[in-house]
């Protein structure tokens, strides 16, 4: 179990370095990169001075070590626009990311895998086959469109929700939270439900698409045989056998809402990673990019170490392989 | 008396017998006649701009222009007719993605069959590679490709090829992985015949179910992904609005109830990427043995 | 006598599928009584899984008991509720599958699994739990029961799983426990050994045993009676010594001819000429009647189960009975 977790550790590590290399060449190598960490405005003094500074009248691979130095000291560089540093800036916007994330993936597991489960269990209901319809819809639909649609319905034409923002704040262990007041829930609702819809729709499918499987199974058919009430054998041999590919595809979709989370918070002007993003491109905030991606990367990484984790904590067979 | 007709006719039968999948290839099928036919079908050029009269900006559904025709679904903030916007911007889309998909489909597919053939550490290596790839969501990397390369049809379309190559590889991997083992392929290689033809004609195509499923969910994604870059505004340019860029120009009108300027496109869209995931659903489900009751 | 335990009669199982109904089962009757031990003996087709799957009410749609009755311990089993019949599954009926490896769930330890079963009827402390599992895996001659009751079904043979299904199985103490091919995934040195087990088993505790299996020659070792499908119906039923010493039914020859020990050493294997005919499209008549070297016009009929104390055949020209 250990020897694995070391494995893997490593194996990060290598996925680290490479991307910390693509990173660097290209957006450090290619074109001007003098232009990634000054404004294209400042005087042609100061220009040279940068360049001596950062090196870059030095070798490829030396700018990449500094790079690298710079880097793990955790100077991501100073973001044009808003005159900051670049790691101050983002982990102010990542408490609202996180939250709409979180909220957006809670509400997905909790409402999809049941909604999933019952239309394998009962396929040919009248309510499982509106669930597949919606579900088809669900992530057919693409996410902009959907918030685009929720923003009209409840905001402009009933009124009952804010059509963006992030609403008040309180804190919690230092950082600022919006679901703890009811304000912040308010605003919080339609971007998460739009966040969700696209792992509700996929977790349902999933879900009954291993229910279906599994209920034919010789184990279901067991357990049936060994008098175990339909309410056990769902819970105890469905929920469990098909836990493992939802968790794959949990884990997979984790860093794509992640990475939806740049459009919806776009949509509903919610003040995260995403919209700060999106900005940045728009005005050309490079040292916000490069950070940006380099936090990626390690985000993704530290999620696909987690799910490999959490595999061989669920399926008993992967154990003893690792042993 | 049943199976002596083609593979191909036997599966069109079943398809036939599921009316929604039928339905949806209805749909898919006017969409690309509307959109190859755009620029007969549409009562207005959007994009030439001399036909264009402010005053007829912003009109609801219904209002007959200064050109003397009804805007059945409105005009937008530079007075464009609705209609023939949307007819343009499903050209676009489609053009795009439909060519993005297939190169994507083309390229990846080579490289996973390839690397089933060529095995050992080259395998390994290009496969890590393409796993590695796909543990990034599709969005952020088209997102950053599109960035970096500016606007523009070209630079669109090598961003979604670059974003949706991987899938294609590695389902062509899976499916070449299991041809090689098989012994015709033992028999083509002993004759002795040359690796790239053993690669093209006799493993890629046995690949192919598997890969059309992939392709119908692909070009799907193509579109919506499409839409969603044009919509960040990272797609193409204001002067040839797909989809989403149309959406995403009518965004700011919403709040104040001229829904139209965005909401018809978006169904349209809608409608395209619903059908297509349809049609695809359906294919999939025929192809898979173990559904069958 | 005692009273019979299981009466079935005339029992019928269609699956109603795209392609046709299939008749999966279609006419089989046959009782038994406490303590017996009944060998349903059939090729792969014959319907005899799903007579199984019928008795215990475990057909999964398209499927479904058309007609027949199944009395069991009095009472009538088509056609009863639901909770009724999960009730006395696993308790009065008890089934074990063929294929261990599947009939398990590999994410839960042979101790969960065996927990839920019992406690499916009954409430049970977990030491009380705990201690009736402990007893019947070493009734079922599972060394170090008490360990190995934490470890999952992955970590044991073959034989070994099968014995835990056979465990679940007599948790309960039921009266007739249905035996699907029970040894056929098994390697044939541990097939000898959980055959000679089931036996004794069978004696010491009582239960009656309907043991299906395609082959005779396991079935004759164990069985009291013996039954031969064939395309969903009892085509021969009687006492084992009886059915192997003279079989009256063309098939059940047939498939005595068959058996490796019948056959002089050197020779060929006898096969029964033809094939297993589609449930789908069964021809009028007797099923058998392309396959048999006796088939005349006659045989255009569907011959009915004829018989007489203990010894029912269904044919028009059956074999001769042979002095004893």
């Amino acid at each position: 179990m250990l020897g694995f977790a070391i494995q893997r550790v490593l194996q990060a590590l290598v996925v680290m370095l490479v991307m910390s290399l693509l990173v660097f060449v290209g957006v450090f190598a290619i074109g001007n990169p003098i232009d990634v960490l000054i404004a294209p405005d400042v005087t042609q003094e100061i220009r040279a001075q940068t360049i001596a500074q950062y090196g870059f009248d030095r070798p490829l691979h030396e700018q990449y070590a500094a790079f690298l130095g710079r880097v793990l000291h955790g100077d991501l560089g100073r973001s044009f626009v808003f005159n900051m540093p670049v790691t101050s800036l983002i982990f102010s916007r990542l408490p609202a990311t996180l939250e709409l994330t979180l909220a957006a993936v809670f509400f997905a597991t909790v409402l999809g895998v049941p909604l999933g489960m019952y239309a394998g269990y009962r396929p040919d209901s009248v309510a499982a086959r509106v669930i597949m319809a919606a579900s088809v819809v669900g992530f057919s639909v693409p996410t902009f469109w959907i918030g685009l649609v929720l923003i009209l319905v409840f905001a402009v034409n009933l009124g009952w929700l804010p059509a963006g923002g992030r609403g008040e704040t309180a804190t919690l262990f230092g950082v600022e939270w919006s679901f703890l007041t009811l304000d912040g829930l308010r605003h919080l609702i339609l971007p998460a439900l739009n966040l969700s819809l696209f792992k509700l729709a996929l977790m349902t499918r999933l879900a009954r698409a291993g229910t279906r499987e599994v209920m034919l199974s010789d184990t279901v058919k067991f357990a049936r045989a060994a008098g175990e009430s339909e309410w056990t054998v769902l819970r105890q041999h469905v929920l469990r056998l098909i836990s493992i590919p939802l968790v794959t595809v949990f884990g997979l979709e984790l860093g794509s809402t992640l990475a939806f989370a740049v459009v919806t918070e776009t949509i509903f002007s919610w003040p995260g990673l995403g919209k700060l993003i999106i900005d940045s491109i728009a005005s050309l905030d490079r040292p916000v990019m490069v950070a940006y991606l380099v936090l990626v990367a390690f985000v993704f990484i530290m999620i696909n170490f987690t799910m490999d984790l959490i595999y061989v904590g669920l399926d008993p067979r992967l154990r003893k392989a690792r042993s | 008396m049943k199976d002596s007709a083609t593979p191909f006719a036997r599966f069109s039968r079943e398809f036939g017998e599921n009316r929604i999948a039928v339905a949806a290839l209805a749909v898919v099928v006017i969409v690309v006649l509307l959109a190859v036919f755009a620029p007969l079908v549409a009562p207005q050029d959007p994009f030439d701009l001399a036909k264009l009269t402010l005053r007829d900006a912003r009109r609801p559904p219904g209002f007959v222009g200064a050109a003397g025709f009804a805007h059945w679904l409105g005009t937008d903030a530079q007075g464009r007719d609705m209609f023939s916007a949307i007819l343009f911007g499903l050209r676009i889309s489609l053009q795009i993605s439909v060519t993005a998909g297939l190169i994507a489909l083309a390229v990846g597919a080579t490289l996973g069959a390839a690397a089933a053939f060529l095995g050992g550490r080259t395998e390994a290596l290009i496969m890590r590679i393409i796993d590695l790839q796909l543990s990034f969501p599709a969005i952020l990397l088209a997102l950053v490709l599109a960035a970096s390369l500016g606007q523009g049809k070209t630079q669109l379309t090598i961003a979604l090829i670059a974003a949706q190559y991987a899938y294609f590889a590695r389902t062509a991997h899976g499916a070449a992985v299991t041809e090689r083992g098989k012994e015709y392929i033992e028999a083509a290689l002993s004759v002795p015949l040359p690796a790239r033809t053993v690669v093209f004609r006799h493993i890629l195509p046995n690949c192919l179910p598997p890969l059309i499923v992939v392709a119908t969910v692909q070009i799907a994604n193509a579109i919506a992904l499409e839409a969603t870059l044009s919509f960040l505004g990272l797609g193409l340019p204001p002067t040839e609005p797909s989809l989403g860029l149309l959406i995403a120009n009518g965004f700011q009108y919403m709040l104040s109830g001229r829904y139209w300027i965005s909401i018809y496109p978006g169904i349209a869209l809608v409608a395209l990427i619903i059908a297509v995931n349809l049609v695809g659903d359906q294919i999939r489900d025929q192809f898979n043995p173990r559904l069958k009751r | 006598m005692t009273m019979t335990l299981l009466e079935v009669s005339d029992l019928a199982t269609h699956f109603f599928t795209r392609a046709g109904i299939v008749k999966a089962v279609d006419g089989v009757s046959f009782t038994l009584h406490p303590g017996e031990v009944l060998g349903l003996v059939g090729e792969s087709g014959s319907g005899k899984t799903v007579t199984g799957f019928s008795l215990l009410g475990l057909v999964d749609p398209p499927g479904r008991i058309v007609r027949g009755s199944i009395r069991f311990e009095g009472r009538e089993l088509v056609g009863m509720d639901p909770v009724q019949l999960r009730r006395m599954r696993g308790r009065r009926l008890a089934m074990v599958f063929q294929d261990p490896a599947t009939t398990l769930n590999p994410v839960l330890t042979i101790a969960a699994q065996m927990r839920l079963a019992l406690t499916a009827h009954e409430r049970r402390s977990a030491a009380a739990v705990r201690a009736r599992c402990i007893e019947v895996l070493t009734i079922v001659g599972m060394p170090d029961a008490g360990r190995r009751l934490d470890a999952y079904p992955h970590q044991f043979s073959g034989g070994m799983r099968q014995r835990v299904a056979i465990a679940i199985a007599l948790l309960h103490r039921p009266p007739l426990i249905v035996a699907d091919e029970p040894t056929t995934a098994l390697d044939v040195s541990i097939q000898a050994q959980i055959l000679t087990e089931m036996k004794s088993l069978v004696g010491e505790i009582g239960t009656s045993l309907i043991w299906i299996s395609h082959d005779l020659a396991t079935v004759s070792s164990l069985a009291d009676r013996i039954a031969v499908m064939y395309a969903g119906r009892i085509v021969e039923d009687g006492p084992t010594v009886a059915v192997l010493r003279n079989p009256r039914h063309p098939y059940t020859q047939g498939l005595l001819d068959s058996l490796p020990a019948h056959t002089e050493p050197g020779r060929e294997l006898a096969q029964i000429r033809g094939t297993t005919p589609s449930l789908l499209n069964l021809p009028a008549g007797c099923p058998f009647a392309p396959r048999c070297d006796h088939a005349d016009a006659a045989c255009d009929i569907e011959p009915d189960l004829v018989g007489s104390a203990g010894r029912s055949i269904r044919c028009h020209h059956p074999l001769e009975v042979v002095a004893a």
